[in-house]
């Protein structure tokens, strides 16, 4: 058995440091929020115009002005702000946050990134994923390591449309941890059960074991 | 000074709406949106619009009853994934889309409004968004060439507002709101409370007037949730009901 769902956020909550801004993707990188470390100060981005971002409201209390870029009802914190969409991305285009943790669907040996659409499928949209792997000093990636067919997601070359051309520095999947850089891949931890022939197996791209 | 304050949305559009025109539409998902003046658009029953949207609405609500009307013929959008006839319309070729990546858009915006014509920004270097586009490199690294956006009609939504047009919008409702009222030909703001003037303290003001021509107070507003998330009292845990 390898990752859950909840082991790869909590994987990816590693990756924060005291002070940082952060933006969180949908999906897994949200759940990264429920793992900050006691007494770790990060403040949480959302791309349609909140710094600081708080916990869900309780009941009866969700107000329709004050939501994430996931559509949720959020609430605010004595120190949040709230700005235009020009300026929140200023601040992400513009290198301001530090680290970006968005879902994947591809990612290739060079760092591409493929998470927004399927030809010939409904395409809903990047959103703010091209902004923010073109913008934000680090990008991770958290996906399942393959398709529900089995199919690889790590690959020599994506085959989706990209989100962004060598962006990705870090790949969080249930087996494992990659870094990746200078058009290399190396594999930097196994996750629990997971072993490094299933790695093998189940990885199109070339990557250098450094366990 | 002019009057810009108008009774109702019906007659802030009046002799401003047309076919085949471009309209600019503040919010992000149902968030900050003009409710009353979409109303308004969908009685008009103007079509062949060109509609510059984050999102496009749900199937009832917001921008979505503009789609119900077939009054839509190209959205400009970053995304459209909770609208279902949307996806149908766009598979069966009764509507044009352009994605924009959601920072581009929102520049493009900022840059229509600010007599920018253009700018260059890393976004989307490599990808689907860059072909066709001018691509040049700045101190080393890429940068695609993007344009900017400006509408014969911008519709934005703010918290208060006041017969000068000056506007103050409310947590997240903000969005897109403040570069829409820019670049707009014709701009028309509703607003949940209209002041008198010297009751916005001028220093909350996000939009001066000066960029607003009409502006309205909304007869209602609905301001529908699209994903209602609590967390209980009881405990720390966080619930979703969608």
């Amino acid at each position: 058995m390898a990752w859950t769902r909840e082991d790869m956020a909590a994987r990816a909550a590693r990756e924060l440091k005291d002070g940082f801004y952060v933006n969180l993707g949908i999906g897994i990188p949200t759940l990264v929020a429920n793992y900050i470390p006691e007494g770790m100060q990060v403040t949480l981005q959302s791309e349609n115009g909140m710094l600081g971002m708080g916990p869900f409201p309780y009941e009866g209390e969700a107000d329709p002005d004050l939501i994430n870029a996931g559509k949720q009802t959020i609430t605010e914190l004595d120190s949040s702000s709230y700005f235009s969409s020009a300026d929140s991305f200023a601040m992400i285009r513009g290198g301001h946050i530090n680290l970006s943790i968005l879902g994947g669907m591809q990612v290739a040996e060079n760092g591409d990134l493929a998470n927004w659409m399927v030809p010939g499928k409904m395409v809903k949209g990047m959103g703010g994923a091209m902004d923010l792997v073109a913008g934000v000093k680090r990008v991770v990636v958290v996906m399942e390591h393959s398709e529900k067919s089995g199919a690889p997601k790590l690959l020599k070359r994506c085959n989706l449309p990209l989100t962004g051309a060598g962006v990705v520095d870090l790949l969080i999947t249930d087996l494992g941890v990659f870094e990746i850089g200078g058009g290399a891949v190396r594999l930097t931890e196994l996750a629990t059960g997971a072993t490094l022939d299933e790695v093998k197996a189940k990885t199109e791209a070339d990557f250098a074991v450094a366990l | 000074m002019a009057d810009k304050v108008r009774k109702t949305a019906t007659e802030a559009l009046n002799g401003v709406l047309r076919d085949g025109m471009t309209i600019m539409a503040g919010g992000f998902g149902l968030c900050g949106i003009p409710e009353n003046l979409i109303a308004a658009i969908r009685e008009a029953g103007v079509k062949d619009l060109t509609v510059v949207s984050n999102n496009c609405g749900i199937d009832d609500f917001g921008l979505g009853i503009l789609l119900a009307g077939g009054q839509i013929k190209k959205m400009i959008s970053s995304y459209v994934g909770e609208n279902k006839l949307f996806e149908k319309l766009y598979l069966s070729g009764e509507l044009e889309l352009e994605f924009n990546p959601q920072g581009t858009l929102a520049e493009r915006i900022r840059a229509g409004g600010a007599g920018i014509p253009a700018f260059f920004t890393k976004t989307g270097v490599g990808t689907l968004v860059a072909e066709g586009k001018e691509v040049r490199e700045f101190e080393g690294e890429l940068y695609v060439m993007e344009r900017g956006l400006k509408a014969d009609l911008s519709i934005v939504k703010a918290w208060k507002g006041d017969a000068e047009g000056n506007l103050v919008y409310r947590k997240t409702a903000r969005n897109f709101n403040p570069m829409m009222a820019t670049a707009g030909a014709v701009t028309v703001a509703e607003v949940e409370q209209l002041v008198e003037i010297g009751q916005l303290e001028p220093d909350h003001i996000a939009t001066p007037g000066i960029f607003v021509d009409h502006i309205l107070q909304g007869a209602v507003y609905e301001k529908r949730i699209e994903r209602t998330t609590t967390r209980l009292r009881e405990a720390a845990q966080q619930a979703e009901h969608v």
